[in-house]
């Protein structure tokens, strides 16, 4: 009997840093099978983002770019404008993308960059420890919001997705989580979709995945399924908010 | 080539064309804007690429990511677009990119005025962004050295694996002068296929490149920073450029001055010599590296009582000639920075008082 289940080419073997019960290896995973799958990885350049996600370029076997926090998609527009040949992706999570980052993911979003960002949210800030993200949910305790999110004075938390579909350019937006298999396979599809309106010109494409962070929730893997499940999935709803036409 | 008449700015944008430079990325902001509007219509003429980013902030990285696929690339700015670029310029010396940043300085701190300046010189020179870092400065005296000036910069960029910054003020953007492009100036871009994020097919590799600048290791980092030390050293040997003006025969005092601020210092000194008082002027083509040595061994001659930094700023690059003249003479200040610049009758006037004290 032949092989049947393997590391995907476009992952190397470097055992990753992240925490037990993480969801950035299901992303990683899922990304490196598109870049297999499209047979791409030759012409793929990723651009890490700051967070906990910022050695993925040791991850993964393609070339990478490093952003400053927040700039990956200025960096994205940089490559994809001079070299429109290559595959270009930035990798980036809640505090990178939806806080420091938010200028460039919209302005490069609205010019309709031919990029894909691979967008991980969950909820806070993961590498600095905790702190509240602008995607934290209220009442829910960071690091910097000890007695749980206070709207009050910080606001409601931000949909990207919902946000990005207002843009009157043609983006695909779509979101997706990594909580269960079913969803799992749906965030396959979203990400091989994107990858596919790239490699056509066709448009910016993002997927947003709701990703669970254990450690900084402060609970089990398996609780942090079940909390991202009952409180994530209601605020931030799955499916496809834009297709390009 | 004949010579044609053109502004600083449009030079400045058709020198990185003729330098092999097909890529710009910029925001608007006075008084340099010129530059975008040439290239906004200029760049399509060539196939060239042009961006007009929603910020500094983030043109910086346009610039960092196109400069990381091996790509020769610009953009232009004045001062607080270039405070603003500075957590880029950062990134892109510590990654290790050549990128060419041009600053046409305007009045400041803050948002100033819109007036030449030189009030940028510490910015350029020490840093601006943090960490250990240097840029390559060039500071031309009008449109005809910045344009060679630009064009220069771009091998000086892959030389040196970094960024390269042409410190021009406002006047220099604003003026017209007759201008001609040198061929003998363009050098083909350098093979960039060891550390360039160009994709593995295009360089026919297995091996991936990567474009970064963290490292959490000490060691590591520190051998990083003396990397980049080694290349500043070695610009301090090879790419130190300055005008010896007026400095063959005796001379009473020594001008130290770039720019615009060192033709009306030549102008003032050719006035002073027809009236039989001889002075001198180092004028620095390269900020970093500095002419040290130059400045140094000018002012040590016997004749020379008075050295004067002359700056379009409240005294910054006086530091660096002071620093030059390791206490051999004394260096005074003469400047203003609001945007109004001294003619040379007001330059004679001062260095024939200091003279009489």
């Amino acid at each position: 009997m032949g092989k049947t289940f393997s590391r995907p080419e476009a992952l190397s073997d470097n055992h990753t840093h992240y925490c037990p019960g993480c969801t950035h290896g299901i992303a990683h995973r899922l990304v490196a099978e598109v870049i297999d799958e499209l047979g791409i990885r030759g012409r793929t350049v990723g651009i890490a983002p700051v967070g906990c996600a910022v050695m993925a370029y040791n991850y993964f076997s393609c070339d990478f770019q490093e952003a400053a926090h927040g700039r990956a998609p200025a960096m994205a527009t940089g490559v994809k404008r001079v070299r429109p040949d290559l595959m270009v992706f930035t990798y980036q999570g809640d505090g990178d993308l939806a806080s420091i980052g938010m200028g460039e993911i919209i302005h490069a979003a609205n010019r309709g960059e031919k990029f894909t960002t691979i967008f991980i949210n969950n909820a806070i800030y993961g590498m600095t420890g905790g702190q509240m993200a602008p995607t934290t949910m209220p009442g829910q305790r960071a690091t910097t919001a000890p007695t749980g999110r206070n709207v009050e004075e910080t606001g409601m938390p931000i949909r990207m997705c919902e946000l990005l579909s207002t843009l009157a350019t043609p983006g695909y937006i779509a979101r997706q989580a990594l909580l269960r298999p079913k969803y799992i396979n749906k965030a396959k599809k979203a990400i091989l979709q994107a990858f596919e309106y790239q490699m056509a010109k066709k448009c910016f494409s993002f997927v947003e995945l709701v990703s669970t962070c254990p450690t900084n929730w402060g609970m089990t893997p398996l609780n942090s399924l079940k909390w991202a499940e009952d409180t994530l999935i209601p605020y931030y709803p799955l499916g496809e908010f834009k297709k390009p036409e | 080539m004949a010579k044609v008449l053109m502004k600083g700015n449009e030079a400045i944008g058709e020198a990185a064309i003729r330098a092999g430079c097909l890529n710009y990325f910029a925001y608007p902001i006075t008084p340099q804007s010129e530059v975008a509007e040439y290239l906004a219509k200029r760049m399509p003429e060539v196939n060239g690429v042009f961006l007009q980013g929603e910020s500094e902030v983030a043109v910086g990285y346009m610039i960092f990511g196109a400069a990381a696929c091996g790509e020769r690339v610009m953009t232009t700015s004045s001062s607080p677009g270039v405070s603003l670029m500075s957590e880029a310029i950062s990134y892109i010396a510590g990654a290790r990119c050549p990128a060419v940043f041009v600053n046409i300085v305007r009045g400041g701190p803050g948002l100033g005025g819109i007036l030449p300046s030189q009030g940028d010189y510490f910015q350029a020179t020490k840093g601006g962004g943090h960490g250990d870092y240097h840029l390559l400065v060039m500071a031309p005296d009008g449109v005809q050295e910045a344009v060679e000036m630009t064009m220069m910069a771009f091998p000086l960029a892959e030389k040196y694996r970094g960024p390269v910054m042409i410190l021009g003020d406002g006047l220099i953007g604003q003026m017209m002068e007759p201008v001609e492009f040198p061929d003998n100036l363009y050098v083909p871009p350098s093979n960039k296929d060891d550390w360039a994020t160009n994709g593995m097919d295009k360089r026919g590799s297995t091996k991936k490149n990567i474009v970064k600048s963290l490292y959490l290791d000490p060691k590591v980092l520190n051998q990083n920073n003396l990397t980049l030390k080694a290349q500043y050293d070695q610009m301090k040997r090879e790419e130190i450029r300055f005008e010896a003006y007026n400095t063959d025969g005796d001379y009473q005092a020594l001008i130290v001055s770039y720019g615009t601020m060192s033709r009306v210092c030549k102008t003032a000194i050719d006035n002073m010599k027809a009236q039989g008082l001889e002075i001198g002027m180092i004028r620095p083509k390269t900020l970093f590296p500095f002419p040290e040595k130059a400045i140094h061994d000018a002012a040590s001659k016997e004749s020379c009582k008075r050295v004067v930094s002359i700056e379009m700023s409240m005294g910054q690059m006086i530091e660096d000639v002071e620093r030059s003249l390791k206490g051999k003479r004394e260096v005074t200040w003469f400047g203003q920075c609001g945007g109004d610049i001294y003619t040379p009758e007001e330059v004679a006037e001062h260095i024939i008082s200091l003279l009489k004290n």
